[in-house]
């Protein structure tokens, strides 16, 4: 396998140094971009372009060609609202009520995970016992797919499930998690953090990695202290994983839909209904399927998501090579 | 035993442990238990009956009701302890219940048939795998082609999309190009647009380039993730430019410094990209599911979800269905994840 | 750019097709199983398969969801099967082929009467589907606990508020957790609200909620006072569906609502747990004891390239003989009249199953017309979609019963507004 992968690169190599013997170095750069860009154009930014598109027609057909030109109307009606603060002032409520209940939940999502996604990729970069067993342990969650995700968790935390017979036993008494709005929420965010932690573990651990040992053994002859290595060295050298970890973390969180879609369908009510159900209801469930509103929704969620990974890049400019 | 704890606290190199590594063991104990447990129990339940599964409170092992044979009776009886009246601490076999009633019989004597009320029966229960969920699966349908269309999809999927994106990611970290901002900020943006919602624009596409119900729609889609390039480049940004200069100097093509510094020197970066490729297209199932519609094109995921009807799931198989689709996946980590760790530190590379 | 783009779109319907002609008799059948039906529907096609060498059938299993999310779009852009099992029955009816020209149109309305209406809408009239499994919604009830609890069960003619009371009474006088439970579902409730006055339709036959108040209102009030079991509606969001089976099975429920698509399962899991059984929908305030009917059908697609075979295939699988062989071992109500008139022996069940399927289909007669009408409504999934996600809401008191009320109305217009 190795063998007809190294001659192969080696066959692309002659094709490249002719286009590097023409282009000069850094015009090379775009051949390196073409094959990714073709692909890239087609599979994932053309679809965004055709979901504009989609995003200014109404009805429920299904071909761009038979939907009717309805310019800016899905978006005024997501957006009306007497005021934006109630939710039951707006004509879409459950709009808003989705966009409220994500921010709450990307808040702590992204904390909790991305915390213990550190603690765990430091601990697992020390010198222990095991190391690849407790990888794997860490990491195996991810590669669980979603509806078993939910499926397991909804067998420890229904009502009559291991969760609470294991408090009725210990005299706590049980408690009925999923009726609860409040408990509903946190273990929405709980699953979803077990669910992908082992995700950005291993980011952050392939980033652990990438620091020089001897920039430790220096700090070790200098005796500086365990936290004053964490934050002079692992932390700025760390920044640039980092980010990508927070910007990941933040893209993912605000999309978060499938496993907590399995696990609570959005519910008690309306408690667990992030921003991707009311999309995904709205246009792919629902009837009628509402592709524009759910296009207009996705395009609304996409501008505040790159105010926001700019802002991120913008502070962390500093630290890394933007 | 003592082997086993020395084996557990030993931090390697040196002898005696820093309270560090109690902490560090402690967390990764918990982890086990926290991360690990509801695996195990998935892989369990995969063996359960159905009755068993719907059953409040749910139990950790799967059991099974025993039966006892009884002379005159074809099939065996279901098994039972009486709890109370004449025959405490018989073991019986019940051949008919009715509301709160059951009739009953005593092995040794068959033909004598008892009626008793339900209170005073218990039942016998021992644990029993039923392995009959994994075997159904392999009668039912035709697993190894899923098995087949599934790597295929996912082996295939995850070197074109390996060496695409760090070509690029290559070309967003070392150039300096006009334009470059402007790439990097689409692929950022692209980011942001859920799957779900471009689902159709998406599946229109791939009906046009006549990929519909053929498993390159699937590849190749897959292998333009925005994830990837901007997780590879964010990691080679770290590697020193230096040696990049030097191995110009040594008259080095570029495709070479791709291939034989940069590559190696984002070891660990790819490993976990290849990991996250492989899991997304083993798992893929949103997206086989609009492309492909032939028994003859499905994967594992496919199949599995097959299960699922409008009103009624058959959970045994698709529990059953789910463990096996796992196990693939499990040891392709295992096998990867030794690779983080042979990063820049382990080559030596500055 | 955008030309381009309009085009583009409008050409895939036509590649679509050019690609589905790979053999010249091979007819795809999507389908989805609620248990073993695409199983016997594969050993069917063997059997058609013999009598027309040439005719290659294959049916290919998909999830529900395949059926329900993607097959619209499929068949938007020209890529769709050539026949499957469907259950937005009036809402995909622009695409069925037409079976007239290749069927006995008399035997197919002799043989399945209203439920070919379902298929039908606005100026087409033909014949599209064969309503492959008929379901009827109305309650499992536990014997058992009855008997404990030494209460009489409802007689016939007995309304909610008895079958409320009784159930009350069996559930505090046994160790079952919840007098009764209903599943999470817009079709669910039908039936009883009609039997509480709900119309569904104005006077011109579009889709309404006018008089559905009275029933959330009760609904709502059983839900609170733990009447009905609050976690089937309120541990869910959106419009998911979610049954009370598994509280059923395990005794913890004395009255449950559900259907006759319910019959298998229970059999198989409760064993003799307990005894259980079917009693008709209980009647309400506003006259009717009537349950829902619903189910699945099989219909051709006008796309396909062999509409003969396709429609011989179904055809078939509507000959009385076939159907009634496919029912039995299917386990599921008969849609044929013929097939229903005579008796279904159904496969591998007990008497108790029999016995519950027999009393489904003897409540047939009892389903208001305004029920049937409701079926066969081409808007109904939005309403279903609307009743269940606003009337959750009112129970897990995010709205009151009455801001419910009218948000489920304005949605609905708005709905509707869209679809034209």
């Amino acid at each position: 396998m190795l063998n007809i992968i190294s001659a192969a690169m080696r066959v692309i190599e002659i094709p490249m140094l002719a286009l590097q013997r023409r282009l000069g170095i850094n015009r090379l750069a775009w051949a390196f971009l073409l094959p990714n860009l073709i692909l890239f154009g087609l599979f994932a930014f053309l679809p965004v372009i055709l979901n504009v598109f989609y995003a200014m027609t109404g009805g429920d057909n299904v071909l761009l060609a038979d939907r009717p030109q309805v310019g800016a109307r899905n978006f005024a009606t997501l957006l009306d609202c007497q005021n934006y603060l109630d939710v039951n002032s707006c004509r879409e409520d459950k709009f808003w009520r989705a966009v409220w209940n994500t921010i709450w939940f990307v808040i702590l999502q992204v904390g909790f995970m991305v915390g213990f996604a550190l603690l765990t990729a430091i601990v697992l970069n020390r010198d222990i016992r095991a190391r690849g067993f407790f990888r794997s342990v860490f990491f195996f969650p991810v590669l669980l797919s979603p509806v078993v995700v939910a499926l397991i968790w909804k067998w420890i935390l229904q009502r009559e499930g291991v969760l609470n017979a294991f408090l009725d036993w210990t005299g706590v008494g049980g408690i009925n998690w999923l009726v609860d709005a409040n408990w509903a929420f946190g273990w929405s965010v709980f699953i979803s953090v077990w669910a992908h932690m082992g995700f950005y573990t291993l980011i952050l651990l392939a980033g652990l990695q990438a620091i020089p040992r001897d920039v430790y053994e220096a700090a070790m002859m200098d005796r500086a202290s365990a936290w004053r290595t964490f934050r002079r060295i692992t932390m700025p050298l760390l920044a640039p994983t980092m980010l990508v970890v927070l910007i990941l973390a933040l893209i993912k969180g605000v999309q978060t839909f499938d496993e907590v879609y399995a696990f609570t369908g959005g519910g008690p009510g309306t408690a667990t209904t992030f921003i991707i159900q009311y999309i995904y209801e709205e246009g792919f469930a629902g009837a009628p399927r509402l592709f524009g509103l759910a296009a207009a929704a996705s395009l609304l969620v996409a501008g505040v998501l790159v105010v926001l990974t700019l802002i991120q890049l913008r502070l962390s400019r500093n630290n890394v090579d933007g | 035993m003592a082997r086993v704890f020395s084996f557990l606290t030993a931090t390697r190199g040196k002898g005696r442990l820093h309270w560090t590594d109690w902490v560090s063991y402690s967390y990764l104990i918990i982890g086990i238990f926290l991360m690990f447990g509801p695996v195990i129990w998935l892989v369990l339940s995969s063996f359960k009956t159905a009755n068993e599964l719907d059953r409040f409170p749910p139990r950790f092992l799967p059991y099974a009701q025993e039966t006892v044979e009884v002379d005159g009776f074809e099939d065996p009886l279901l098994a039972f302890t009486v709890i109370d009246g004449d025959l405490t601490g018989e073991v019986v076999g019940q051949t008919r219940r009715a509301a709160g009633r059951a009739e009953i019989i005593v092995p040794s004597n068959p033909d004598e048939r008892i009626r008793v009320t339900v209170d005073q029966l218990e039942p016998i229960e021992g644990i029993s795998f039923a392995t009959e969920n994994y075997t159904d699966l392999f009668e039912r349908f035709n697993f190894l082609r899923f098995f087949w269309n599934s790597t295929f999809i996912t082996v295939t999927a995850t070197l074109l999309m390996l060496l695409v994106n760090s070509m690029a990611a290559f070309a967003l970290s070392k150039y300096e190009f006009k334009g470059r901002t402007s790439v990097l900020l689409i692929v950022i943006g692209t980011l942001m647009i859920p799957q779900t919602v471009v689902l159709v624009p998406l599946f229109l596409i791939v009906t046009e380039l006549g990929m519909f119900n053929s498993l390159w729609g699937v590849i190749i889609p897959g292998a333009a993730t925005p994830t990837g390039v901007f997780l590879l480049r964010q990691y080679m940004i770290t590697i020193p430019d230096e040696i990049l200069d030097a191995a110009r100097m040594d008259k080095a093509s570029e495709w070479k410094i791709f291939w034989r510094i940069i590559i190696p020197l984002s070891a660990p970066a790819i490993a976990v990209l290849a990991i996250l490729a492989i899991m997304w297209r083993w798992n893929d199932f949103l997206w086989p599911l609009i492309v492909l519609t032939r028994t003859e094109n499905f994967t594992l995921q496919l199949a599995l979800n097959s299960f699922q009807g409008e009103l009624q799931t058959d959970w045994t198989s698709l529990l059953a269905m789910t463990v096996l689709t796992l196990l693939p996946i499990a040891a392709v980590f295992m096998f990867l994840q030794k690779y983080i760790a042979t990063g820049i530190a382990s080559t030596g590379g500055k | 750019m955008k030309k381009t783009i309009l085009t583009t779109t409008a050409m895939v319907a036509g590649l679509g097709m050019v690609a589905g002609a790979a053999s010249a008799q091979e007819v795809r059948f999507m389908c989805y199983s609620d248990g073993n039906e695409c199983e016997v529907y594969d050993d069917l096609a063997n059997r058609f398969e013999a009598d027309n060498p040439g005719v290659d059938v294959i049916v290919d299993v998909v999830p529900y969801q395949a059926i329900l999310e993607n097959l619209p779009v499929q068949l938007a852009a020209g890529t769709g099967p050539d026949l499957a099992k469907v259950t937005d029955l009036g809402g995909l009816n622009e695409y069925y082929l037409d079976l007239t020209p290749h069927v006995d149109a008399d035997y197919w309305d002799s043989a399945f009467g209203e439920t070919l209406n379902w298929y039908r809408v606005g100026d087409r009239q033909g014949i599209y589907g064969m309503h492959s499994q008929l379901t009827i919604t109305g309650p499992f009830v536990n014997a058992t606990l009855f008997e404990q609890a030494g209460v009489e069960m409802p007689g016939e003619g007995a309304t909610w508020d008895d079958w409320a009371t009784a159930a009350s009474a069996v559930a505090a006088g046994t160790d079952a957790d919840f007098p009764m439970a209903m599943d999470r579902s817009g079709h669910r409730v039908a039936g009883p609200a009609i039997s509480y006055g709900a119309k569904y339709f104005t006077e011109d036959g579009v889709g309404s909620f006018e008089g559905f108040d009275a029933f959330a209102e009760a609904f709502v009030g059983w839900n609170e006072d733990g009447t009905m079991a609050r976690d089937v509606w309120a541990s869910q969001g959106g419009s998911t569906y979610a049954d009370a089976a598994q509280e059923f099975i395990n005794g913890e429920v004395v009255f449950y609502y559900s259907g006759s698509w319910q019959v298998g399962r229970m059999d198989e899991q409760v064993g003799d747990f307990f005894d259980w059984q079917v009693v008709g929908s209980p009647c309400g305030p506003a006259g009717p004891c009537s349950g829902m009917p619903g189910g699945a059908g099989i219909v051709g697609f006008e796309g396909t390239e062999n509409p003969e075979a396709v429609a011989a295939f179904i055809d078939f699988l509507a000959q009385e003989d076939v159907y009634a062989e496919a029912t039995a071992r299917t386990r599921n109500l008969p849609a044929h009249l013929g097939v229903a008139a005579a008796g279904v022996e159904f496969q591998d069940v007990s008497a108790a199953a029999q016995g519950a399927l027999n009393g489904f289909a003897g409540a047939l007669p009892d389903v208001s017309p305004i029920a049937f009408a409701y079926q066969g409504y081409a808007g109904n999934r939005a309403m279903y979609g609307i009743t269940v996600e606003r009337v959750s809401q009112a129970i897990v008191g995010e709205l009151s019963v009455s801001d419910a009320m009218d948000r489920a109305a304005s949605d609905l217009e708005a709905a509707m507004a869209e679809a034209q």
